[in-house]
């Protein structure tokens, strides 16, 4: 008999999964993040994979992460530094130790720590039986040979039974954290339907694992997380790539435009061309292109013929789809081109997140060739920017590059389901009959409000007309050599773009005092607004602002930046925003940048701004 | 009610647009066949598109008073995918020329015959770049002196109808510019094709490569150099009828023989096997001496754009007749929670 064991109440607690890419870790951690929302606890996750399918097993390269924070609070990032530790390996242990807190509980799979394992990364000695974990509440267990034993009377291999060690793991973590496990057993009867053999095994590998948890003497607390006050309604757990993919979903309903996706396979944008392929019977078209500038040109093609065009990629894309966006630009057709930002240059770290394709989303086009640019600021907003993106297109008739990112592209957040009624009506009307008073059609005879030209599909008799890439007479759309036409034509376009209208930034400043700003675009949202959190809590004044339009900047934004003595411009490139705002206001700003590939940490944010407040 | 045939000429499909090219280009010939042809088909003009790409070729659209889009260096392919598999209710045409569809284009061009997008694709091949003054192009002959070559080219050429027929094309056909009866009866087959219907136009420029394909118009010689492939009849040409198309023991490949009592094949290309057509394709020589005109190659594939609506109309028929319903459900779909 074991004593009933001690239940601890935490309110926030980050754990990290780790092992080889082929342990599983991030379906371990999507499960835990699934049981934890069941629960009500507000969740943020942030996943880290190598580009490598399968690197070699047991390397400090293979190794593959997942980590989820999770509160009975409200909470903005997938949290600095983990509490918990899964290693599956030592591999796992060593690339990821330094980033966890001392004191954090180690849970490590004993039966991985062999000889051979241990040098192919470098360890001399064993850190199970030296004193390097020294300071951790490091609990070895042998996940393997547990694991093995509890599916021997299984009709299963070895080796599928050794694949669900990571079940075992989320087992004895699902105790540990009294997670109900109803929607991980629903998930492996759906998983392996077709191999019952497969359902029974995995459920007794985490039935183990949680047993285990609860009879050994190693743990001798365990934890509760209370739910968190969130607003009323219905929730999912959702990634930014499928938050979006549902944005442009719902964009295509609210529009009643056949949807069309031109897109080219690349990480980390290829979900939403998996996710927007399921969709066919909300009348999503979906073409996996040849090559990035095919997928753009089919993308082109769909809204030429009065469909909506969609091209997702990622930064090497969006450089080969240049050409083609200016084409879009003179032929002022919607267009929506989905750049999900990764580390560069050239292939850079694929599965790495970054913001520098900033300066090529607003000026990397020959030509004066300016295009609306929208960001999402976390994965569930990534919705509601497609939304607001494919609103741009549809109402100005021009192209919309929308900066997601890997960080929230990936990570996952709880999103408050919307009611389908109250998302913004996108319907549009498309030319029907001659616009001009002599009774002709003018394919560029602007509306006076929008400077939007009609949006004029081919099917419609007696409004025949070409368009082209050649610069065009205003009104006819006739080719023009014209010097004076072109210079018009030039200052028409960008004024149209700068002519869409975008709400007024907001700052964010309970005290109403503070003297310095932070402003951020994009997936930094979460560890700026933690750091302003951390810094209000301990006194200190800072205000918080946010950019989801990168072009046109909100029309307010020249007078918030001027109220305050300072300016901060936290970015994941080397002052991209910075430049823009520079150039644009002639105000100095703080330009503080990190280009690691990871998000940042906001503790780290915390300190840079305490400097800057404190000099202020 | 039906409504009464359509009745329209050549002179409703000219556009009010002064044509610009070169006096004695061969487009105006194609232009004009083009003019001419398009009443028959007896589709509307608005449902009717034209998109082009860049050079001297791609100004076409601009000169038919349909809808039309002349775009970018290459990629007209691609973007008349995106408009023909989201408007199965249009006839859509590309026009193209030998640097656009096989140098900068190659790839779209490839993938839209292996695909078989309904797309109607005339490639005028000039061998020559026209609008960029004189430089040698995929289609040139080697040793080919221009101004980028002035020691002549040392690039082997494409042979556009091989090419198309590696790429499994499912129509692939060849004319030349100055026989408009011919032109013609080549563009109504390719009007007529579901899926991608590849035709090569042999096209004059007069400014640059003057006299091209001289050999195959001209009265002394054409009857002897050119071969018109003709369904179901016998492939015997020549002044005199003098030569056979015949297919020798121990090759794989078409050889043509000078004689009266060769036995020469029946054309036909319905046959399934591509390697008919592309034997065919490799009977002319750098001289043009036996180059094929007409139909290389016709069969029946079902066309992209056909198996994406079926698609599309299958996951249709499961949606409810409410898309903010069907929407709803979508987004409430997976492990949802609710909080009170
Ligand atoms: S350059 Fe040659 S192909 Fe171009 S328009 Fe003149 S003659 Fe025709």
């Amino acid at each position: 008999m074991t004593a009933p064991k001690h239940v601890e109440q935490l309110d926030r607690v980050v754990i990290r999964f780790a092992g080889d890419s082929g342990d599983g870790m991030q379906l371990t951690g999507d499960r835990f993040t699934s049981e934890t929302a069941q629960l009500g606890n507000d969740i943020s996750t942030l996943p880290n994979f190598p580009a490598e399918i399968r690197a070699p097993a047991g390397t400090l390269p293979g190794v593959s992460s997942f980590q989820v924070a999770f509160a009975d609070y409200d909470i903005l990032t997938p949290g600095d530094a983990p509490n918990v530790l899964v290693a599956m390996n030592p591999a796992a242990l060593k690339a990821n130790l330094s980033e966890v807190r001392k004191g954090a509980t180690i849970i490590v799979n004993t039966d991985e720590f062999t000889k051979r394992n241990l040098q192919k990364v470098g360890y001399d000695s064993n850190p199970l039986e030296d004193d390097s974990l020294a300071g951790y509440d490091v609990h070895p267990v042998g996940l393997t040979s547990m694991t093995l034993r509890a599916l021997a009377d299984h009709p299963i291999s070895k080796k599928d039974a050794e694949r669900s060690k990571n079940m075992f793991a989320l087992g004895l973590l699902s105790w540990l954290y009294s997670r109900p496990y109803e929607s991980t057993m629903s998930f492996l009867e759906r998983k392996f339907a077709s191999r019952p053999e497969l359902v029974a095994a995995n459920k007794a590998a985490f039935s183990a694992g949680w047993s285990f948890g609860e009879t050994t003497e190693g743990f001798a607390v365990r934890y509760e997380v209370k739910p968190a006050r969130m607003e009323a309604g219905n929730y999912r757990n959702i990634t930014g790539n499928t938050a979006l993919a549902l944005g442009l979903v719902a964009a295509g309903v609210r529009s009643e435009l056949t949807i069309f996706l031109g897109a080219y396979p690349i990480t980390p944008a290829s979900d939403i061309l998996h996710e927007l392929s399921k969709h066919k019977k909300l009348g999503v078209i979906t073409v996996q292109a040849e090559d990035e500038i095919a997928a753009i040109g089919a993308a082109i093609g769909a809204s030429y013929g009065g469909a909506l065009g969609i091209t997702t990629t990622s930064g090497p894309g969006v450089a080969l789809k240049g050409e083609s966006i200016s084409l879009a630009v003179a032929l002022e057709l919607p267009l929506v081109i989905i750049d999900v930002q990764r580390a560069g240059p050239s292939t850079g770290m694929p599965t790495k997140t970054e913001q520098a394709d900033l300066n090529m989303a607003l000026f990397g086009r020959h030509g004066e060739a300016p295009v609306a640019v929208i960001a999402p600021q976390s994965p569930a907003d990534c919705f509601y920017a497609a939304l607001e993106a494919c609103r741009i297109a549809i109402t100005y008739r021009t192209p919309v590059i929308l900066l997601s990112d890997g960080y929230v592209a990936n990570g996952s957040e709880p999103w408050l389901l919307p009611e389908v009624s109250d998302l913004p009506d996108l319907r549009t009307t498309f030319a029907q009959a001659p616009n001009g008073e002599d009774g002709k059609f003018y394919p560029y005879l602007r509306d006076p409000q929008t400077l939007a030209r009609p949006w004029a599909p081919p099917g419609v008799a007696g409004l025949e007309h070409r368009i082209g890439g050649l610069e065009k007479a205003d009104k006819t759309g006739d080719i023009s050599y014209d010097p004076a036409n072109h210079d018009f034509m030039v200052r028409t376009r960008a004024a149209r773009i700068e002519a869409i209208e975008v709400p007024d930034i907001e700052v964010e400043d309970p005290s109403g005092t503070a003297n310095v700003l932070v402003l951020g675009w994009g997936s930094t949202y979460g560890p700026i607004g933690a750091a302003s959190r951390a810094l209000r809590q301990r006194g200190l004044n800072v205000a918080q602002a946010h950019l989801r339009h990168l072009n046109p900047l909100p029309r307010n934004l020249g007078q918030v930046l001027g109220r305050y003595d300072k300016v901060v411009i936290p970015e994941m490139n080397l002052g991209q925003l910075a430049h823009v705002i520079r150039a644009r206001y002639l105000i100095d700003v703080v330009a503080y940048n990190q280009v690691s590939g990871m998000p940042f940490v906001s503790g780290q944010l915390e300190s840079m701004l305490e400097e800057v407040i404190k000099n202020a | 009610m039906p409504s009464a045939p359509l009745q329209l000429t050549a002179k409703d499909f000219k556009s009010d647009q002064e044509v610009r090219w070169c006096p004695g280009c061969g487009d105006y010939a194609i232009l004009a066949a083009m003019q001419g042809f398009l009443p028959e088909l007896g589709i509307p003009r608005e449902r009717i598109v034209f998109v082009s790409g860049i050079g001297c070729s791609s100004r076409f659209p601009y000169y038919l008073d349909t809808y039309g889009m002349h775009s970018i260096h290459g990629r007209a392919p691609a973007i008349a995918t995106g408009l023909s598999v989201t408007r199965p209710d249009l006839q859509v045409w590309v026009v193209t020329g030998d640097g656009d569809a096989l140098s900068i284009g190659g790839n779209h061009l490839i993938h839209a015959l292996r695909r078989n997008v309904n797309l109607k694709i005339l490639l005028f091949n000039n061998k020559i770049y026209g609008l960029t003054k004189g430089q040698y192009s995929p289609t040139s002959e080697v040793g080919k002196v221009t101004k980028s070559t002035p020691a002549g080219s040392a690039d082997y050429p494409f042979n556009p109808i091989s090419l198309a027929l590696g790429a499994e094309a499912s129509f692939v056909a060849r004319t030349i510019d100055s026989d408009r009866k011919h032109l013609t009866s080549v563009l109504r087959a390719a009007a007529e094709h579901q899926g991608s219907a590849f035709v090569e136009i042999y096209q004059n420029c007069n400014i640059f490569n003057d006299g091209a394909f001289e050999v195959l118009k001209d009265s002394e010689t054409r009857d002897n150099y050119l071969i018109r492939l003709e369904q179901g009849q016998p492939l015997r040409f020549g002044s005199e009828g003098q030569f056979a198309v015949t297919h020798p023991a121990n090759s794989f490949g078409l050889t043509v023989e000078d004689s009266a009592s060769a036995e020469p094949l029946v054309h036909d290309a319905t046959q399934e096997d591509p390697a008919y057509a592309f034997a065919l394709s490799r009977l002319a020589g750098p001289d043009l001496r036996y180059t094929p005109v007409g139909v290389f190659r016709s069969v029946s594939r079902p066309s992209y754009d056909k198996l994406v609506r079926d698609q599309l109309e299958k996951a249709k028929a499961k949606a409810s007749d409410n898309p903010a319903q069907d929407l709803a459900s979508l987004l409430n779909s997976g492990d949802t929670w609710t909080i009170l």
